[in-house]
């Protein structure tokens, strides 16, 4: 099996530079990237066109990265969480170009399955289409999307084994699947990563083909955005 | 008298059929899901990859790997699924659910919803509200038939970003269930207590009136 193992998150991150495109997996702060992203914070590299469904929290996930303007262009569906963010983009010091999330995701299901663009109804006559090209199938309007082109994905995932298959945990799959098919170089760090032969084929959601450089994450936090519980009675 | 939220939603779920999957927005439209009539078999479907959503978890229990598309830890039932993001909005394109509830700031009597965008104010983003209004065949959006200015929500034409065009279906608010026509909003039902007069006050689009208007039974 070919050994897709990076002894660290130094090693996993080695080639990003400022100016870069990347794909970063999560819905919100569940199945982010966590040491990926704490790496690119260390490594203080700037200009950075981040493509997310979403921008973190102020002071978590891809907050931190914005907190210290390392982002010049942010690609999301729904940024509500984060007030530095929110700042930054109505003062005009970040470019937001924000989708919709069905878009996005196909978005990045196209670039790692070599289709270029794609109709989707998603935001026909809204300011979302505003310079795209249209088209009438069936009686109905739709809007051609492109594919991305990103440097470095970088997913989260569950479990993972020496040859780069990937399982992920409840709703923190996400968008992780098709980012980890979208980049040229796709980064997976896991919770837990094991020997070849532990993980059941039939299990797998992410293939290791689509990943170039996996390792073992460590002191997830895991944190959660809005605790809602049923009360015991 | 005005109905609260809660009876908007109580009101919404009595359009829920057996066999649906069904798609609630944040806000009003989640509290549809508590009120669901005796007999009626539904799964609820949250784009983040959950088909089949239980519960808020027990205190204790909360996973951070189990969460709605609001950010809200949740449960998922016996019988449920999970998939990527691009699988869920298959499902919501493809027309697999049945029903979408959300919200809106703005409806306008041809269809038309601005629920994402308030300019140089409010810039959240959409969300996956774009791909859901174009794609539904049902749509029904819950909202204050007012905004807290007093001024409609029920207007001629959307004055904010549109999020989706000539999508609506029916809309349920605190004083009416309206239904989106050629011949601008129908009027469907009233709330107990309001009068057609107070619904017309409110209502800045075309207000079109046939015959008796019942009250809503909730």
């Amino acid at each position: 099996m070919i050994n897709k193992v990076v002894i660290n998150v130094e090693e996993a991150l080695k080639g990003v530079k400022s100016g870069m495109t990347f794909m970063l997996g999560g819905f919100g702060l569940c199945g982010i990237p966590e040491n990926s992203i704490a790496q690119l914070v260390k490594l203080g590299i700037t200009d950075l066109t981040c493509i997310s469904n979403n921008a973190g929290v102020d002071d978590f996930g891809l907050g931190q990265l914005l907190q210290k303007r390392q982002i010049k262009k942010m690609i999301s569906s729904y940024v509500g969480e984060n007030d530095e963010f929110e700042r930054q983009m109505l003062s005009g010091e970040l470019e937001v170009d924000l989708i919709p999330q069905g878009t996005l995701a196909e978005r990045c299901r196209a670039t790692g399955a070599g289709i270029p663009a794609f109709y989707t109804p998603a935001g026909y006559g809204t300011e979302v289409a505003v310079g795209k090209e249209t088209r009438e199938f069936n009686g109905k309007m739709y809007v051609l999307e492109h594919a991305f082109k990103p440097s470095f994905a970088f997913v989260k995932a569950w479990k993972g084994d020496s040859a780069g298959n990937l399982i992920y945990k409840g709703t923190a799959r996400n968008f992780n699947p098709m980012m980890a098919m979208a980049g040229q170089i796709t980064v997976a760090e896991v919770e837990e990563l094991v020997p070849v032969g532990e993980l059941d084929p039939n299990q797998i959601h992410t293939s290791g083909i689509f990943v170039q450089r996996l390792f073992q994450g460590k002191d997830y936090e895991k944190r959660i955005e809005q605790r809602t519980v049923t009360p015991k009675l | 008298m005005a109905l609260s939220k809660q009876e908007i939603a109580k009101r919404i779920a009595q359009e829920l059929r057996d066999g649906w999957y069904v798609n609630l927005g944040i806000g009003i439209p989640t509290l549809v899901a508590n009120y669901i009539p005796q007999g009626i078999d539904i799964e609820l479907q949250s784009e983040n990859g959950l088909l089949g959503m239980g519960p808020f978890p027990f205190e204790g229990e909360e996973d951070a790997d189990m969460i709605n598309a609001g950010k809200q830890t949740v449960t998922v039932l016996d019988g449920g699924s999970i998939f990527d993001s691009a699988t869920s909005f298959a499902m919501i394109r493809g027309q697999h659910v049945q029903l979408t509830v959300l919200g809106a700031m703005e409806v306008a009597q041809n269809g038309d919803i601005a629920n994402w965008k308030i300019p140089g104010r409010m810039v959240k983003g959409m969300g996956g509200a774009m791909d859901l209004v174009a794609s539904a065949e049902n749509i029904i959006v819950a909202m204050m038939h007012t905004n807290k200015r007093g001024e409609s929500k029920l207007l001629k034409k959307c004055s904010l970003p549109l999020t989706g065009v000539r999508c609506v279906k029916k809309i349920v608010t605190n004083l009416a269930v309206l239904e989106v026509t050629d011949k601008g909003f129908k009027l469907l039902e009233r709330a107990p207590g309001v009068s057609i007069e107070e619904i017309k006050n409110a209502t800045e689009g075309t207000l079109f009136i046939d015959g008796d208007i019942p009250e809503m039974v909730i």
